[in-house]
């Protein structure tokens, strides 16, 4: 059966795919380097042990002394990745 | 031009480190993932967020997982769905709803499906179009804002559109037509 492409079908359709907020698009497009932010960060962990533990007394004031800035996801996988190891 | 590039060669590109591939990855299926958690799942907007950011985290993290690259969009709405349903769980663990809520957005998700074959469709008809269809249908901008925006008399809003959307429609038509026959 074919289908009837009528305006007003058209115009539903059109209307479903609105834009996603652009600070959510942002974010998202920025996982690469966010990703390789926290790499870096876990690897001078396993490196310097001082750091590590000034990450795990206090993490966000120890990564923002190291001039860090990751956002609150990246701050609880980093977290996650310290507990892990 | 990355936009013009297939969902394998995105992959491909994103999968050697391409950032701007991975930033028109993330523009192509952005609204697609954005309307499968508000219109399908109808997510408030903070679990959204948080899916939204889950699946494209996983997305990244693993492309090397995928199979067949063509696929990804599946992968995708696959993706979305899951962690849809694993947040609406978690909330209703918090706050116990209806399960019917979710049941009854079976044809929303028909629905986005054809919103992105419309949506591809529309790339086809040039930046004019695209440009005024998305203002107008997905962007709710009235004819004096787009009037104004793309510095176009306001009278002729209404007819852009309408030739628009005739384009769109032959193009739409002209893409059903082999399927038509092969059924025959």
């Amino acid at each position: 059966m074919s289908r009837i492409y009528d305006e007003e079908w058209l115009g539903q359709r059109l209307r479903i795919l609105r834009p996603a907020p652009q600070g959510w698009v942002r974010a998202a497009q920025e996982l690469p380097s966010a990703r390789r932010s926290l790499d870096e960060i876990v690897a001078r962990a396993e490196a310097d042990l001082e750091f590590r533990t000034a990450l795990i007394a206090d993490l966000e004031n120890a990564l923002a002394q190291a001039g860090y800035e990751p956002d609150l996801r990246g701050v609880d996988e980093l977290r996650k990745r310290l507990e892990s190891r | 031009m990355l936009e013009a590039l297939t969902d394998a060669e995105l992959v491909q590109r994103c999968r050697a480190g391409d950032s701007e591939a991975w930033n028109t990855l993330v523009e192509r299926f952005s609204r697609y993932v954005y309307a499968i958690c508000v219109k399908g799942f109808r997510l408030r907007e903070e679990d959204a967020e948080d899916v939204f950011q889950d699946v494209f985290t996983r997305v990244y993290t693993h492309l090397d997982k995928l199979r067949d690259d063509a696929a990804v969009r599946p992968w995708i709405a696959q993706l979305t769905r899951r962690l849809c349903l694993d947040s609406i769980a978690r909330s209703s663990k918090e706050q116990p709803a209806p399960e019917q809520d979710f049941e009854e957005s079976s044809d929303d998700f028909a629905e986005i499906e054809d919103a992105f074959a419309v949506r591809e469709a529309v790339t086809t008809l040039g930046e004019a179009c695209q440009e005024i269809l998305d203002r107008f249908f997905a962007q709710d901008q009235s004819y004096r804002t787009i009037s104004a925006e793309l510095d176009l008399p306001a009278g002729t809003i209404a007819s852009r559109i309408a030739r628009c959307l005739r384009k769109l429609r032959e193009e739409l038509e002209g893409r059903s037509e082999p399927s038509r026959e092969s059924r025959e």
